[in-house]
């Protein structure tokens, strides 16, 4: 490889010739994971990497280096990952004590725990793995920002392309863990704001193995449903969704966590030259680019932007102009991307998709905002019940 | 096969070439070449994969085209459509510029952050510059001092010195830069923002900014109004500017940087080139899969004419 050689060597006189007028400036970043035991599921075709979101964020690591180069900025990426029971507020303590930019791959609940540590008060928190609507609602935090769209976001999204169709009577089965529950209460949220009408529910109740059975458990599962056009499935966990489709007593598309999926990512987005930031993440990872890779590239790249735009790594003045209008990130989805001034949440156009193909985007065209489209995604302003922004 | 066949049947058929635009295909990986007096398209050439970047040689005997996905940069010969040769490009060429000495160019790699000069001459690599994430933008100065190759994800304009092959400054813009262009003689640069949704103008004697365009039109969000290709006429009074999904082409007067008329063209409209007088401007519509003619002094659109899947760059062939 004589070229990358010669690659590295230039990059070196690069850094150094693009130094003229520049203020050197440092920035460490975290990517905090704490390991959760998921469930068993019925089928293992599709195991979860274990390096999901930390990947992207060492993307976005490389994004802003390069960047940095032509301005004497440089960024670190550390990561740390908490075993199930182990210590994550030691773990973030000493996170916070050495930087205070923290990428957080854990669940609500410890979300939670971390940003309320006094040590986090002037940190700039990236929730990259906690859909609930509630952090982004009573449960918000003032150093909190959030990469990943909500649940709420990603049920109004459906909710959009479905009512364009005119796909309007719903029939919705729900798992039976707590992210199933949550999706399932999105979409029942989402439905009434956006005039469909969910006409039957079931839950989710098997302990059956579906490879084997699938064909005759689901069309009398889904019998005494009334009559619908499309079948929602919250199973965000995927255990039973993929034995859905297909086998349901009435030929109805499936939709949800299985079938129509609404995504912060997938490697199906291809336009916008979302092809160049997927054949990157590939070359890195040797894998496609899922929604938390996508929301801890994009946390990062965030940071990246608003230090290149302010010539600082002060989080205060990083935070205020992260909030601000000036702030614009290209997320490869389309359209600038920016921060919800009201609760934190990235404004971003959401995919729906199905394994093979992007259906269509959200927001639909017609659904339309006084502000910009991508607020008809999630709460808006006056719904959310946010004060720590105020 | 048979429609190379029928290309050289008909090239054969015209010996004095009519003027031309050729327009490369993205997604059908060829090249549709339009008549200009007729308006319709004339034959269609094979290409390697992903064709983007096309641009002829001074003496029009060749044409180059960057097939992004075949990793190479094609010279074709425009009389009979076939490829003579390919040329070192570096991984993924998108777009380059060739150097006034018809001799360099100046190749954007998008997916290697790498700018490659080659000689197509000797055909070789003869230098590879680091620049940002996902170079794009391709220009070079009239006297051929400076080249600009554009960064869409680092947001930057590269300034690279043609002889020592070296960056000499490096700018930031608004976010993902498209296209670059020396304007008035080379004393000024102007950088597309795809989504910052501006053009970005600088004084090349100081790299400093010294004003930005910004876009508005009526009935799209400004979300949509996404600035991407963008040309001048030949008293470089005015220039039109693709604005990307929000299918219009911006007229600016450069001497002020107002924006005075829109004109509504073909969907997610990418680049453009003028026919020789420059009386007629041709614009690549990527997603309707046509090419929209306007009416330069009347800046209206006349006709539109169906290419291949997502049209993607314009050249003329006088």
């Amino acid at each position: 490889m004589p070229k990358r050689l010669i690659k590295a060597a230039l990059f070196l006189c690069v850094g150094l010739l693009a130094g003229a007028a520049r203020a050197d400036l440092f920035l460490t970043i975290t990517f905090l994971h704490q390991e959760v035991p998921l469930p068993p599921v019925l089928s293992n075709l599709d195991p979860i990497p274990d390096t999901l979101g930390e990947d992207g964020a060492r993307l976005g690591l490389g994004d802003n280096r390069t960047t940095g180069a032509f301005l004497g900025h440089n960024y670190a990426l550390q990561t740390a990952s908490v075993p199930p029971g182990g210590d994550l507020i030691a773990a973030a303590k000493s996170a916070l004590t050495a930087s205070p930019y923290l990428v957080l791959n854990a669940p609500a609940a410890d979300v939670l725990r971390i940003t309320d540590l006094p040590e986090a008060a002037s940190a700039l928190i990236f929730n990259v793995a906690a859909p609930d609507t509630r952090l982004r609602d009573a449960d918000c935090r003032t150093n909190l920002f959030h990469t990943l769209p909500s649940e709420a976001m990603r049920a109004d999204a459906l909710m959009q392309a479905l009512q364009r169709k005119r796909f309007v009577r719903l029939a919705l089965i729900t798992g039976p863990h707590a992210p199933d529950k949550a999706f399932a209460h999105a979409l029942r949220r989402s439905a009434v704001k956006f005039g469909l009408k969910i006409v039957g529910e079931k839950e989710w109740d098997f302990d059956a193995d579906m490879r084997r059975n699938a064909s005759q458990e689901v069309p009398l599962f889904t019998q005494d449903f009334k009559d619908h056009d499309v079948l929602l499935v919250a199973d965000e966990i995927h255990d039973f969704g993929r034995y859905i489709a297909y086998n349901t007593w009435l030929p109805r598309p499936v939709a949800g966590s299985e079938g129509l999926v609404p995504v912060a990512w997938s490697r199906v987005v291809e336009q916008w030259g979302a092809a160049q930031l997927q054949s990157r993440f590939k070359e890195l990872t040797g894998r496609d680019m899922r929604p938390r890779d996508y929301a801890a590239w994009a946390a990062v790249r965030a940071l990246g932007e608003a230090v290149t735009r302010t010539e600082s790594n002060d989080p205060t003045r990083l935070r205020a102009f992260i909030l601000s209008d000036q702030f614009e990130l290209a997320g490869f989805k389309g359209r600038p991307q920016s921060f919800r001034p009201w609760n934190g949440q990235m404004r971003q156009p959401i995919p729906l998709v199905t394994d093979r193909a992007v259906v269509i985007q959200a927001p639909v065209e017609g659904f339309l905002h006084q502000r910009t489209e991508l607020d008809t995604l999630g709460l808006d302003e006056p719904e959310s019940r946010c004060e720590a922004f105020q | 096969m048979k429609a190379l066949c029928a290309s050289l049947a008909l090239t054969l058929a015209t010996p004095l070439a009519a003027e031309e635009i050729w327009v490369t295909n993205e997604k059908d990986d060829t090249i549709s070449v339009i008549d200009v007096a007729t308006l319709e398209v004339t034959r269609t050439i094979p290409t390697g994969e992903r064709p983007r970047g096309i641009t002829f040689s001074k003496d029009y005997s060749r044409v180059y085209i960057c097939a992004s996905d075949s990793d190479t940069v094609q010279v074709m010969d425009p009389e009979t459509g076939q490829i003579l040769h390919d040329l070192p490009s570096g991984e993924d060429p998108e777009q380059f510029v060739l150097h006034p000495n018809d001799r360099h160019l100046y190749i954007a790699n998008e997916d290697d952050a790498v700018t490659t000069v080659v000689d197509t001459e000797t055909r070789t690599v003869i230098a590879q510059i680091n620049v940002g994430i996902e170079p794009e933008g391709m220009a070079v100065s009239p006297d051929g001092k400076i080249a600009i190759t554009t960064s869409e994800t680092t947001n930057m304009a590269h300034w690279i010195d043609t002889e020592t092959r070296e960056l000499f400054a490096n700018t930031l813009v608004d976010s993902r830069p498209r296209h670059a262009e020396f304007v008035h003689g080379g004393k000024e640069l102007w950088v597309s923002s795809e989504i910052g949704g501006t053009i970005t103008i600088f004084d090349v004697a100081t790299q400093a900014e010294k004003a930005k365009i910004a876009f508005e039109v009526k009935g799209v969000h400004p979300d949509r109004v996404q600035p991407v290709g963008f040309e001048l006429t030949e008293d470089e009074k005015t220039a039109f500017v693709a604005l990307g999904p929000s299918n219009h082409v911006a007229v600016v007067n450069a001497e002020t940087y107002d924006v005075e008329d829109y004109i509504l063209v073909g969907r997610r409209v990418w680049h453009m080139t003028f026919n020789s007088d420059k009386s007629r401007l041709f614009t690549t519509n990527g997603v309707s899969g046509d090419v929209t003619v306007i009416d330069v002094a009347k800046r209206k659109a006349i006709k539109s004419i169906k290419v291949g899947r997502f049209p993607w760059g314009a050249a003329l062939r006088p």
